[in-house]
Parts: structure tokens; C-alpha cells; sequence
């Protein structure tokens, strides 16, 4: 069996002072495959996403990422972990409003060397590799780029929020409720160019979602419900 | 480097705060630079109303009470001097020059004075400077001829030629005057800034002969009242004066003769050095001064904490901005960093806006102040004292800017990459 991407085992993880709220026996995702969790907010999905990303370390169980296991590195060693192998995409706003277009590309451009010298290796510069991936979004105008972030619409910043989360070509690319703010026809559009560019970069894809219309469009999707023992009845 | 970039993206993005918390800085900056420079050119200004003479004489009380009335025109002698003490003296081997002085009239609030031509030609303050004359001469012969200070004939309009009474006493409102013998103007000096501005001056004769019909106080009545043609024939050699300043041939002997005046059997009387006198003098006015400097740092203080404020409120509002940056990679102490620069980027921005006020202002009011109140406000670079001020106000900040960088960097830990509003 080939190296899972992420695998989860016996994880369990409760807030201070409040009851269970993950308790994962096992879940694998494995590389180059997409996959659409379902939950709806308050099932632990944030707190997943958070796990998942080095912020909180679990009670107990084990979390890999690339093989390497994430409770067993400092703080600071997961933060460096985490954006040199995983692009995120949120909701909305995801972007830093006084910052160009470009400059927000970049942005993990300057906290991980990593993904620095991926970008610079495939598309020869930085700025170049930014400018290649908003074209394949369909951000094509060079003006674009030099606008400010948030003059403009939420469709074109999500899509600006999909070429940071890949810059550099990170292994993961996680995307709580990306579409949310998106009508069904922009979603599914904007879906199919984060497969594309996922695809081309060899990245896996964790896309957290409660709306259900979108799922059949993913190799395969999984409830966090199912996933979760500690998910109340109702849930299920 | 690239997190000063982001850190200044983000001021300019809340530009209205940023600049008002900085222009709070830049003008508390430039009033604590302004009173600095005051402070230190009254000082100087102080130390300079003085110069060259080597003792003041008169009659024994303290020093700086002496220094008060003779150089400051400041409150009153306790007693006067005779006028064969003050020959003793000016004819001793040792002294080059001697000016008498005689007080105790008044005109208009201003301060008259009786003394010589030696006055003219000996007086100093400043850098040595000796008085001139704006217009005129100096008086002459006759006893009813009046010297202007710079700001009596301003204040008043006297021009030369015009004719004014000298009032007895000193108190601003005198019911006794001497109007039968008025005085003509026959020169106005140049400003000094100095006490010299405020004073009229006249010769001795003309302050003996505005008295020599005057017994015990009060002036004669009816046949004993002497005329100002009768007084100009009479011997107006002073009984007494109130004061007098030495030059000395030689500054070594300044000590001998000091002692020897102190311990002269004539009349008790007291010599001072004027330098010795006036910081004495300054160290009393001092405190106020310190004040003043006191008032002003806790006015940058305030400059400071209100960027303090600042900083924190948006915090808050800003945990999108930090959990954006922590998703893309930004650790919790780049965040903290982030916080630190913002505020030594206002404080910096403060403090060179706060210079660029101050030298605008020096720039502007300097005429002003020099002709008005005798201060001369160099459009200097700034001293090593106000750049370890400066200094001092920047590390401030940077501590200051440590409490929203804690919180932040709290915050951060906790929010994660969870975006709440």
C-alpha cells in the first residue's frame, strides 16, 4: 500500500472544558485525490481543518502528513510544516485587502522557501509563477494583477485565493466552503479550474463542504458524521 | 524586510488613524523639542543679560536680591550707598571702569534709572555687545534729558523730542510726580532683549535735581519748591546712589577686590560676580523650567499611549488580517513583529513630522520671537541631547508597541486559521 497523503488514526480532540468533539478511528486521503467531507457547522470540521493544519494538537491519536507525524513536531516546526506543504482556500475574504493581487499570489511565497524554489524551478520567477497560474484561473488582464485586492468581485477573489493556495505546488490543498459565497453555475466552474490546476500540480484536494449538489463531482465523499464517533445521533 | 512591507501596507490601508495617531505623536514631539530649545536659549539668553562687568555693588542684602534690582530692575534696594563709597572705588587702581547707578522712580510701570555716559560706553550683555543707539544721542549736559529703552518707546510712542514726567516710586499707579520738571527724549536704543529695553535713562544730575526740593519723602510746598531752571544752576553732585557695576583692569584681581569691598569700613556693602549671581538666580527659576520639561514628556506620553489605543481597538477588528497571514504561513512571532514595526513605523513617522513642525515653526515665529521677547531660536540640526530625546521616544514606542504584539501573538495561538467574526 502507497504512502497516504494524510492518515488519521485513533485521533481524538476535545476544547477545554467541553465534551468529545473528534473521535476518528482511521481516514486516509490519498495523493492526487479529491475528496469532498461533508459536515455542517459545528460538526468539528474547523477544528479538523485546524488539526490538519499544525494550529491544535489532538489529545491523543496520531496525525501524518506526507508521512511525517505532526504531534511529534514544536509549534513553530508545524507552522513551517504546514505552509511548505498545504495551500488553503476559506470561505470568503480571504484575501488581504490592501495588497495587490499579486503581492496576495505571493504571499506564501515569503513564509516558505519551499514552496519559493518550486515556483521559481517551474515558472523561472515568482511573479511569473503567480501571473501563469491567476491566466489558468482565468485571470488573464496583466492590469489585474497590480489592483488592489478587494476591487474585485468575490468570484475573481476566490479565484485569486485558488492560485495562492497552489503556488508553489504544495501536496495539499485544503478548501473549507470555498463556493459558499458563489451562485451554482460560478461554483461548479470554479470547482473544475481547481481540479484542472490541482491536477496539473499533483496536489490532493480536501474540500469541506455542507452543500451536497457539488459532491458528485469529486473522486470520492465521505461525511464527517460517518467519520466521526463522537458526532452526535442526529447527525448521522 | 518583507514584513516592514506588509506592516506599512497595512498602516496605509487604516491611513485615517494612522496619520492622526501619528500627527498626535508629531505634535507632542514638536512641543517637547519646542520647550527644549526654549529652555535652552533662555537659559543662554539668561546667563548673557550681564556681560563683562566683573562686580555689582551695593548696599549689603543677598545677592540675587541685588542682582534683581540692579540688573533685572526687580524689587527694591534696601538701602542706598554713599556717592564717596562709589568714588573710592572707581578711583582704585585696580578698576577700569565704573557706572553708577541710581534707582527708585518710575514712569508708566518702567523703571527709571540715573547713571552716566559711562553706561553707554561700558555696559555689556551678550556676547560683549555694547548698547547703541536706534536714534539720538545720548544724554548730555542738561539734566532733563531721557534715554529710551527699545520697548518703552515702542509701547508708549515716544518719539525723539517728545516731553514725559517721571513719576516718584515704582509702583505702577505713582500719585506723586514730578511734573514740574519734565524730561525731553533725546535718544531711543536698540533692543537688547535684555531688562535694558524696559528702562528709561537719565543722567544723575537729572535724578538728583528731580529730588533736590524733596526732604523726607515728600516734596517741598509753596516758596521751598526749586525750579527745573533753578536746579540746572545748582551743584547736582548725588548725596548717594543705589548701585554700582566694576569693570576690572585685571580679572585676577576680581577676588581681592570683591573682599575688599565686602569688608570696606565706609558703609556695609556687598559685591557680587554677576556670573556667580545669576545661577544662583537660574537654579531659583529652574524649577519652573523642569516643569515645563516635565509637562511636555508626559504630553508625548500621551502622544504615545493614544497610538497604544490605537493599535489595540484594531486588533480585533484585524483577526481576519492575522489568521489570513498565519494560513499562509505567517508564524505567531511574525505576527508579533508585524505589531512592533506598526508601532515604530507611527512613532518614526511621528518623530519626523514632529522635527518638520518644529523647524517650520522655528521658521515662521523666529523674527517674532527674537524682536519680541529677545530669544534668538537657531534653525539647527538637532543638539545630541534632543536626538537621545528622540530616541528615547522611539525605544518607548517599540515597548509600547510589545503590549499589542503580546496580544496579538495570543491571539493568533488561539484563532489559528479559523476566521471568526
Amino acid at each position: 500500500m502507497t504512502q497516504a497523503l494524510i492518515q488519521l488514526s485513533d485521533l481524538g480532540f476535545s476544547w477545554p472544558g467541553h465534551p468529545q468533539l473528534l473521535d476518528i478511528p482511521a481516514f486516509r486521503l490519498e495523493a492526487g485525490e479529491t475528496l469532498f467531507l461533508k459536515g455542517p457547522s459545528g460538526s468539528g470540521k474547523t477544528t479538523l481543518l485546524g488539526l490538519l493544519g499544525g494550529v491544535q494538537k489532538p489529545n491523543r491519536g496520531s496525525i501524518r502528513l506526507l508521512g511525517q507525524e505532526l504531534t511529534e513536531l514544536s509549534a513553530g516546526a508545524r507552522d513551517r510544516f504546514r505552509v511548505d506543504h498545504t495551500g488553503y482556500i476559506f470561505q470568503q475574504f480571504n484575501l488581504l485587502p490592501f495588497l495587490s493581487v499579486r503581492e496576495n499570489v505571493e504571499l506564501p511565497c515569503h513564509f516558505s522557501r519551499l514552496r519559493a524554489g518550486r515556483a521559481v524551478q517551474r515558472h523561472g520567477s515568482v511573479d511569473q509563477a503567480a501571473a501563469t497560474l491567476l491566466a489558468h484561473l482565468g485571470l488573464k488582464d496583466p492590469d489585474l494583477l497590480e489592483r488592489r485586492a478587494d476591487s474585485l468581485s468575490i468570484g475573481q477573489q476566490q479565484r485569486v485565493a485558488a492560485a495562492r493556495a497552489l503556488i508553489g505546488q504544495p501536496e495539499l490543498v485544503i478548501a473549507d466552503e470555498p463556493t459558499s459565497a458563489l451562485d451554482y453555475d460560478a461554483r461548479e466552474a470554479f470547482i473544475r479550474l481547481l481540479f484542472a490546476e490541482c491536477r496539473e500540480a499533483g496536489a490532493s484536494l480536501l474540500f469541506v463542504s455542507h452543500d451536497q449538489s457539488l459532491a458528485p463531482l469529486f473522486d470520492r465523499n465521505l461525511s464527517l458524521a460517518e467519520l466521526n464517533r463522537a458526532a452526535t445521533p442526529a447527525e448521522v | 524586510m518583507y514584513l516592514f512591507r506588509l506592516a506599512m501596507a497595512s498602516l496605509a490601508n487604516r491611513r485615517f488613524t494612522a496619520i492622526l495617531t501619528a500627527f498626535a505623536i508629531a505634535l507632542s514631539v514638536c512641543l517637547l523639542l519646542a520647550v527644549e530649545r526654549v529652555r535652552t536659549e533662555a537659559r543662554a539668553s539668561f546667563a548673557s543679560t550681564i556681560s563683562g562687568t566683573d562686580l555689582i555693588v551695593g548696599a549689603r542684602s543677598g545677592s540675587v536680591n541685588l542682582l534683581l534690582y540692579s540688573v533685572f530692575r526687580i524689587g527694591n534696594a534696601t538701602n542706598n550707598i554713599r556717592w564717596d563709597s562709589f568714588e573710592h572705588f572707581a578711583n582704585s587702581p585696580k578698576v577700569k571702569w565704573a557706572i553708577p547707578i541710581s534707582l527708585g522712580d518710575s514712569h508708566r510701570g518702567y523703571r527709571v534709572m540715573g547713571t552716566t555716559e559711562a553706561y553707554f560706553e561700558h555696559y555689556q550683555y551678550g556676547h560683549q555687545q555694547n548698547l547703541q543707539l536706534a536714534s539720538g544721542r545720548e544724554f548730555a549736559s542738561d539734566p532733563f534729558e531721557v534715554v529710551l529703552g527699545a520697548e518703552v518707546a515702542e509701547a508708549l510712542h515716544y518719539k525723539l523730542g517728545d516731553k514725559l514726567v517721571l513719576a516718584h516710586g515704582v509702583a505702577a499707579i505713582s500719585l506723586v510726580k514730578h511734573d514740574d520738571k519734565p524730561f525731553t527724549v533725546v535718544g531711543i536704543l536698540k533692543r537688547t532683549g535684555t531688562p535694558v529695553d524696559r528702562t528709561l535713562h537719565i543722567s544723575l544730575g537729572g535724578m538728583e535735581a528731580i529730588h533736590i526740593d524733596w526732604h523726607n519723602g515728600v516734596p517741598a510746598q509753596g516758596s521751598g519748591r526749586i525750579s527745573a531752571d533753578q536746579a540746572r544752576n545748582m551743584d547736582l553732585t548725588p548725596q548717594a546712589i543705589t548701585a554700582f557695576m566694576l569693570g576690572l583692569n585685571s580679572k585676577i584681581a576680581t577676588f581681592a577686590v570683591q573682599r575688599e569691598i565686602n569688608e570696606y569700613r565706609g558703609e556695609p556693602m556687598l559685591a557680587i560676580l554677576p556670573g556667580v549671581a545669576l545661577q544662583e538666580l537660574w537654579s531659583l527659576m529652574g524649577t519652573a523650567e523642569k516643569a515645563l520639561f516635565v509637562v511636555s514628556l508626559f504630553v508625548v506620553l500621551t502622544g504615545l499611549i493614544g497610538m497604544l489605543t490605537a493599535i489595540l481597538t484594531s486588533l480585533n477588528e484585524r483577526r481576519r488580517e492575522m489568521a489570513i497571514l498565519r494560513s499562509v504561513g505567517a508564524r505567531p512571532w511574525h505576527i508579533a513583529t508585524l505589531l512592533v514595526l506598526e508601532a515604530f513605523a507611527l512613532a518614526l513617522f511621528g518623530v519626523l513630522a514632529g522635527l518638520g513642525l518644529l523647524y517650520l515653526g522655528i521658521a515662521l515665529a523666529q523674527g517674532y520671537v527674537q524682536s519680541t521677547y529677545g530669544l534668538y531660536l537657531p534653525l539647527a540640526w538637532p543638539s545630541e541631547y534632543e536626538w537621545t530625546l528622540l530616541g528615547g521616544i522611539l525605544i518607548a514606542a517599540l515597548l509600547m508597541g510589545s503590549v499589542p504584539a503580546w496580544r496579538a501573538y495570543r491571539q493568533s495561538l488561539a484563532d489559528g486559521l479559523s476566521i471568526r467574526l
